[in-house]
């Protein structure tokens, strides 16, 4: 079964077309990647999804249910979760309180919402750091929170934006191994925008390959790899991944 | 709490109970004013420090709430009692008109702090015309038995407003420490901290800044009612100009916006301050008009400088309250 179905997005800025009849689905429990070169409109139909930008056309259907036009909010309560490819931490706030803000979305009250905040920052290793102003956090630590904080509210999509980006291999490693974790224990189904090939090949059991707006292919990581239009216009004639 | 500043607050809750037996007319006019700023400090602080919507003309409130109930007594003898309800009912309406004009559309940050100039400004200028209100020449309030407690109608003593004020202070201080360990608290912080991962986050951001900027409105509508019944006289000219709105907030700004104690505090060390350098001045027998203005203007640069967080949570490290005692 489908959880997410986009059928022919479409995008315009000024007459700049960032997304052209852009129709993918993401099955249930499944790990979707969406690859493409810079500037290809991958963040643009994130935007869509996640209910910050409006589609010029076509519709995006979550659970059955039309939410293209909702709020970010709406989107976030409808049980997508979404992750800035430029982290956006509550600076000022602690770790915990972070998470809290996320939690909140699903929980009575505060008290609940803070078990489950730190049941969450156990779960990816910032449990140490709670007390910590977010604004002190290192980089890889801000993506933890960033992933830690949409995790909290408890999503059953989860929209994850250049996560592993400015990662060292160990901690990309680390995270990939993280999302498979969630992705087969509690189910998480998990759409991710990636330039990390290690971080794809790793993790996604397919891979949607977007170029000029348009997506060139869709399918398994070990044929996406092998496509001549996605060597030709992403990864490179000689990419060896 | 840890033991140290339970101590402390068992002290100053002493103090402040039984100031008005042993304090002079002088001393305790001080303490109101104190408590009157460090009040609607408190006000403006759920709008800005809470949830970062800076308003620059909170004096529109205090104004609005300050005329309405002031003239239902005027004429037609109803006590401040049911007034509040009106004044704070105009308020809220007043806030919800420029939160939903400015948050529909987008209007934030400095724009945001020019349309709440703009707002008290042209309430200024339309209460110079209403004659039922005494336009420009005032308003102004039967003075009366000033020895004997009338709280029904707010007449009395000096100490009686001292009290009522008080209990304003104390129970706005009570609700903004409640309200910053809600729902409420999270939500407007997530807001003030970064709107758009806050929305992301499932947080109706239009709904939680109108309901600050409401709240904010109906607390600070309670300080006009105050003024009104307290001075006994208004002015369009002076109870909606823009230095009122700059002199509520320097108290929370100077103290330490977003905190509990800030604007407590702040309100404490400006009055106190301001007040000596004028009487200092006055015993010298030198008088500068303005004088005042330009300490303030001197305390906020030195506070910007040097403690751009305020002094609250610079004074808390150093006082051995614990990191969170400025936040929580």
């Amino acid at each position: 079964m489908d959880l997410l179905q986009v059928t022919a997005l479409s995008k315009s800025f000024r007459g700049v077309r960032a997304v052209t009849s852009a129709s993918f689905s993401v099955e249930q429990g499944a790990i979707v990647a969406l690859i493409g070169p810079n500037g290809a409109g991958k963040t643009t139909i994130f935007n869509m999804l996640a209910g910050v930008l409006t589609p010029d056309a076509g519709q995006i259907h979550y659970a059955g249910q039309a939410i293209h036009g909702l709020r970010p909010d709406q989107v976030c309560a409808a049980g997508i979760g979404r992750t800035f490819q430029i982290v956006k931490p509550f600076a000022g706030l602690s770790v915990l309180d972070n998470v809290i803000v996320g939690a909140l979305a699903r929980s009575a009250g505060v008290g609940e919402a803070r078990r489950h905040a730190l049941r969450v920052l156990e779960r990816i290793g910032l449990e140490a750091r709670r007390d910590m102003p977010a604004a002190a956090l290192t980089l890889p630590d801000r993506k933890r929170l960033e992933v830690a904080r949409a995790l909290a509210t408890r999503p059953r999509l989860l929209l994850l934006d250049e996560v592993m980006a400015g990662l060292r291999p160990t901690e990309t490693d680390q995270m990939v191994a993280f999302f498979r974790d969630l992705n087969r224990s509690d189910g998480l189904t998990i759409l991710l925008i990636e330039h990390v090939m290690r971080a794809v090949m790793a993790l996604a059991q397919r891979v949607v390959v977007l170029h000029h707006g348009e997506i060139i292919a869709n399918g398994a990581p070990e044929d996406v790899v092998r496509d001549p239009a996605v060597l030709e216009s992403y990864l490179g004639e000689d990419a060896e991944v | 709490m840890n033991r140290r500043s339970l101590v402390l607050a068992a002290l100053l809750a002493a103090g402040l109970l039984l100031l008005p037996a042993f304090a002079g007319p002088y001393l305790l006019s001080v303490v109101t004013l104190i408590l009157f700023f460090a009040y609607a400090g408190q006000a403006w602080n759920v709008m800005m420090g809470f949830a970062g919507q800076l308003s620059l003309g909170h004096s529109l409130y205090v104004g609005i709430g300050a005329y309405v109930s002031a003239g239902l007594f005027f004429h037609y003898g109803i006590g401040p009692w049911a007034g509040i309800w009106a004044s704070m009912l105009a308020c809220v309406a007043a806030g919800a008109v420029i939160g939903f004009l400015a948050f529909r559309f987008g209007i934030s940050g400095v724009y945001f702090a020019l349309l709440t100039i703009a707002f008290a400004e042209f309430t200024r200028i339309g209460f110079d015309h209403i004659n039922a209100l005494g336009g420009p020449g005032g308003l102004f309030i039967k003075v009366s038995q000033r020895e004997t407690w009338d709280l029904l109608n707010l007449r009395g003593p000096p100490a009686m407003f001292y009290y009522v004020m008080l209990a304003l202070a104390v129970g706005a201080f009570a609700l903004c420490t409640w309200l910053l360990r809600s729902r409420a608290g999270y939500y407007w912080q997530a807001i003030r901290e970064n709107e758009e991962a806050a929305q992301a986050l499932g947080i109706n951001t239009f709904r939680w800044k109108m309901l600050a900027v409401m709240l904010s409105a109906a607390m600070t509508s309670l300080a006009g009612v105050f003024f009104a019944f307290y001075y006994n006289n208004l002015f369009p000219e002076q109870i909606f100009n823009i230095s009122r709105s700059i002199e509520i907030i320097l108290g929370p700004v100077i103290g330490g916006v977003g905190t509990l104690f800030g604007p407590i505090l702040g309100a404490a060390v400006l009055t106190v301050l301001a007040d000596s350098i004028t009487e200092l001045l006055a015993a010298l027998g030198w008088e500068f008009p303005g004088v005042k203005q330009v300490f303030y203007g001197c305390v906020l640069l030195v506070v910007v400088m040097f403690l751009p967080h305020g002094i609250w949570p610079a004074l808390a490290r150093r006082l051995g309250l614990g990191r969170t005692a400025g936040k929580d």
